[in-house]
């Protein structure tokens, strides 16, 4: 390969840093051997395109030996094609893989390589630069045990490099180098060189990243890349390549932690084995050990170490195996096996930095999943307590986030969950969000600590249960939610299907928008994030309600699918009886009893549903009423026959 | 803690701890997986992970061949027998159209694959109606699957959009999906060819024989090297008998036998594969026509049609 084009001669690989033909050679078992005992080492390189990190990467492969003869001519063609180096070899397009990417010349998305020297394997994730990627990035660094961060000599520490800096460092990622490219287009100059470390030590001071290594290197040239440039005898350091090899990886150091291990399947192919597989997150555990069950605190002592055919003698922090317990524990998925007399906490409440990473900005009050490891549970988030300005770090005030966005706030969860700081453990303290209806990812969140309050709130065991309530009754309790626009008769429809449910003796009360506005609710205004709280604390008296035994009927515009689906969470199976006013909206306005359309038209009147705030309509309501087709009588009969029997 | 000299995980215990973290957690996220098995050495390290991630139980999925019936025989043999072995389900899916209209790859080029491979497994996957599929793709293999999701999602039309994929943080896969949709799961993501036959090596791990060198009916078609695997069946479709060498061959990559290009090579044991391997300059899938057809978007385009 050394007729290579464009790779400059400069810095040739050593070869006794690479794997070596002649070893592989002559002797492949000798080689086998030693490849077999190589460790592994996650990284990320920050920078753009600009600032030379496709040369970098492609240089890294090139010198391991990873592009291969048929993949350089396909390289070379495109570049003629398509390049952006003129006829030299752009190693942008083979980092680049989507076609977009190659047609705009941008990276999008997060890439995967991998090379390999004779004492590491490593994975490189390539992420794009821009600030509208920055969830790539943070994708990126949350697997890494390193970041590479990229400096052009030439232009020194930008706006960028901070906020490079400042996303590697809250995600944990504790060996940072700071890579000064381009160094062959400034002279290799010393000068140079320490006024850009000078400029950048003191930002990584104030943002708290306490060590990093910095480097002056050439990526196209291949100075300080897997040998000490010649160009700049000044630096005293090691190669990046070495740096590469000898730095700790996270394993290594989680497994002087105390044991954590999330059960994510419960193995038990007959009356004779029960197991628990996961993959320990920290720590390392031997037979015998005793261990604890989070959240329940049930102890018991490790009999077994399973994987495969045989038993391990110790198992540790990285490893997936299945343990055994010497007694019958209750322990199931999303439950963790930890050092007993370490435990990790168990809370309900906490403050947590977010990274919104949707094209739909958060919803605050509304339910998102959570998931942490093996734990998923149902979230509402507050609104943020502050944004941070990634590019300044400044803290600024925020009503919600949007893509990209990090902020601080608070989350509460619908059941207790263990967990960690995830400042201490990557594992137990990082974790998701996911929409619940269009199931898509939309955060990345990072545990802070538990909120005291959660710790000292407590749920109240009564003896009258809910069962003995409805029974008092006779009946079975039921939450009739009637949705539609306003004007489409929900409350005039309601109030029939009560006094109808009265007449044959059965307990109900009507909760209507407008009253719980003028009294519970008249705190709020009709802002989304409004429309969501008005529906939670809506949702919630009617589940007290229910536990009391009674029928609730509401009568709320309720636009949103998905705090429909909030409050049918809430509740019991099959309680949720959602009840479809259709009415279409020329007939709505038409009506527009309470001249509030009219208002809206001519302005007056902000954020009203069907005008300029959309309303989602149920896809599969229980029940559907026309109320074109259907007189108010009808209507009501029609739903009344639809729930019965009511016992 | 102790202060005992803890073990060092090699690269090749954290490959091997993820993937098995993968797979568990499919089993538990999904209704129901299916672990799609093309009988080559990437599906057997994928169908070792898995034993190796439920034993004593078996892997609670069964295996699906999405079939074209042009696959080599050592191939149909190992395949019936790593199921038995691993006490799985096989299910064999053959495309009835294909098989209909006598698709074949000397008559009818791409659309060979499309049909058996692309259309094939879509109709598998519904007419199983699984919602998760393991499948073997490594992302060193081509340029659009280093960009590809472990958890990849696929519409109910089995369709992949690239610039909408779920970002994939830490180990926590979202395997959430409405009805109808599907994950497609590749445990090997971050594995590369030579971490594959190094694990076969260290594991013991069967393979089909002709990836090791024999002597081997050859012959050559449109510059390629072939084996004449079914001298009869490639006669019917060819129209004439292909002129037969005996050489000493082996495969680096198994798939159809007239699409598959054979090496020459003395590479006869584990050691010596990987010899050559590391001292080959050409990329794996070279040897394959199909990522070839369509220009370097091909691959990329293949999989927003459904291919694996």
């Amino acid at each position: 390969m050394s007729d290579a084009p464009s790779m400059a001669s400069a810095g040739k690989p050593d070869d006794a840093i690479y794997q070596t033909d002649a070893l592989i050679a002559e002797d492949i078992d000798a080689y086998l051997e030693a490849h077999q005992h190589k460790t592994m080492l996650r990284f990320i390189t920050c920078g753009s395109v600009d600032d030379g990190k496709s040369t970098l990467i492609g240089r890294l492969l090139y010198d391991a030996k990873m592009i291969f003869e048929d993949q350089l001519a396909a390289l070379e063609a495109d570049s003629k094609r398509v390049g952006t180096q003129g006829q030299e070899i752009d190693f942008a397009l083979l980092v680049d893989g989507l076609a977009a990417e190659r047609e705009q010349g941008i990276t999008i998305d997060v890439a995967y390589r991998f090379f390999a020297t004779e004492k590491r394997k490593f994975i490189v994730a390539d992420c794009p630069g821009h600030e509208q990627y920055t969830r790539n990035m943070v994708t990126g660094a949350s697997t890494a045990d390193l970041a590479v961060i990229l400096i052009d000599a030439r232009k020194g520490v930008l706006v960028q490099t901070r906020r490079h800096s400042y996303l590697c460092h809250l995600l944990g990622i504790r060996n940072i180098v700071l890579a000064v490219n381009k160094m062959d287009l400034v002279d290799y100059s010393q000068e140079v060189f320490d006024a850009i470390v000078a400029d950048y030590d003191a930002f990584a001071k104030e943002i708290g990243i306490e060590s990093y290594v910095a480097m002056p290197i050439s990526g196209f040239k291949g100075d300080n890349i897997t040998t000490l440039s010649a160009n700049m005898p000044w630096y005293r350091g090691t190669p990046l390549v070495e740096h590469l090899e000898t730095v700790e990886v996270n394993s290594a150091r989680d497994i002087d932690k105390p044991l954590r291990m999330q059960v994510q399947w419960v193995n038990r192919p007959n009356l004779d084995f029960r197991g628990f597989s996961g993959l320990i997150a920290s720590g390392s555990v031997r037979p015998g050990d005793a261990v604890r069950v989070l959240p329940s605190g049930k102890t018991s002592t490790v009999s077994r170490i399973v994987l495969f055919d045989r038993d391990l003698e110790e198992a540790v922090a990285g490893q997936s195996v299945t343990i055994c317990l010497a007694d019958e524990v209750d322990c199931s998925r999303g439950d963790v096996i930890a050092a007993a007399d370490a435990p990790p906490q168990v809370s309900d409440q906490f403050e947590a930095t977010l990274v919104w990473m949707d094209d739909e900005a958060m919803h605050v009050g509304r339910a998102y999943w959570l998931k942490l490891g093996a734990q998923t549970v149902s979230v509402t988030v507050q609104a943020p307590k502050y944004e941070i300005n990634v590019n300044t770090m400044q803290h600024l005030a925020a009503k919600t986030l949007g893509l990209n966005a990090i902020g601080v706030a608070e989350i509460a969860t619908d059941k207790p969950i263990t967990f960690e700081p995830y400042a201490e453990n990557r594992a137990l303290g990082g974790f998701i969000l996911i929409d619940k209806l269009s199931n898509r990812t939309v955060a990345a969140g990072m545990l802070h600590f538990s909120l005291r309050r959660a710790q000292n709130v407590h749920w109240q065991p009564t003896d009258i249960s809910r069962d003995t309530h409805a029974a008092m009754k006779n009946q079975t309790p039921r939450v009739l939610w009637f949705t539609g626009l306003s004007g489409s008769g929900k409350s005039t429809i309601a109030n029939e299907v009560e006094k109808r449910l009265n007449v044959m003796n059965r307990h109900t009360f009507l909760l209507d928008g407008d009253n719980v506005r003028h009294g519970l609710n008249k705190d709020l205004g009709f802002t989304e994030a409004d429309r969501i709280e008005n529906i939670r604390r809506v949702g919630e008296v009617a589940k007290l309600m229910t536990d009391a035994g009674l029928i609730v009927l509401t009568a709320f515009i309720s636009p949103f699918r998905a705090e429909r689906q909030m409050v049918r969470e809430m509740l019991a199976d099959g309680e949720f009886i959602e009840i479809f006013v259709d009415t279409p909206l020329e007939v709505a306005e038409a009506r527009d009893v309470k001249g509030l359309y009219k208002k809206a038209r001519e302005g007056k009147l902000k954020n009203f549903t069907g005008i300029d705030s959309p309303y989602e309509a149920p896809e599969m309501p229980e029940i559907r009423v026309n109320t074109v087709e259907m007189t108010v009588e009808e209507a009501a009969e029609h739903i009344i026959r639809q729930i019965l029997p009511l016992k | 803690m102790t202060g005992l000299k803890h073990k060092t995980l090699t690269h090749l215990e954290r490959l091997e701890a993820e993937s098995i973290h993968i797979m568990r957690e499919v089993v538990a996220e999904a209704a129901n997986p299916v672990m799609l098995y093309s009988v080559g050495k990437d599906s057997a390290v994928m169908l070792h992970l898995a034993r190796k991630a439920f034993y004593p139980s078996p892997p609670p999925f069964p295996l699906l061949h999405v079939d074209t019936t042009w696959k080599f025989k050592d191939m149909y043999a190992l395949r019936d027998k790593a199921a038995r072995d691993a006490g799985m389900d096989l299910l064999v899916h053959h495309n009835p159209e294909a098989e209909e209209r006598g698709i074949n790859p000397f008559d009818h080029g791409p659309l060979h694959t499309d049909m058996w491979k692309t259309e094939g497994l879509k109709q598998a996957l519904d007419k199983f109606g699984f919602d998760a599929a393991f499948g073997g793709a490594r992302r060193d293999e081509e340029k659009s699957r280093a960009k590809e999701r472990i958890f990849s999602f696929r519409t109910a039309s089995h369709g992949w959009d690239p610039k909408n994929q779920r970002p994939e943080l830490w180990n926590l896969y979202n395997a959430r999906k409405a009805k109808g949709e599907s994950i497609r799961v590749f445990p090997l993501s971050n594995w590369t060819e030579l971490d594959i036959w190094q694990y076969i090596h260290l594991e013991n791990i069967e393979i089909v024989p002709l990836y090791f060198a024999a002597k081997r009916p050859t012959y050559m078609w449109e510059g390629q090297l072939f084996m004449a695997d079914d001298i009869e069946r490639l006669e019917q479709v060819m129209g004439r008998k292909p002129e037969i060498t005996e050489r000493n061959i082996r495969f680096r990559t198994l798939g159809c036998f007239p699409l598959t290009g054979a090496v020459e090579s003395d590479a006869a044991t584990l050691p010596e594969i990987i010899q050559e391997m590391l001292l080959t300059t050409t990329s794996e899938r070279q040897g394959r026509v199909i990522d070839k057809d369509g220009g370097d978007a091909s691959m990329e385009k293949k999989k927003q049609e459904g291919y694996f």
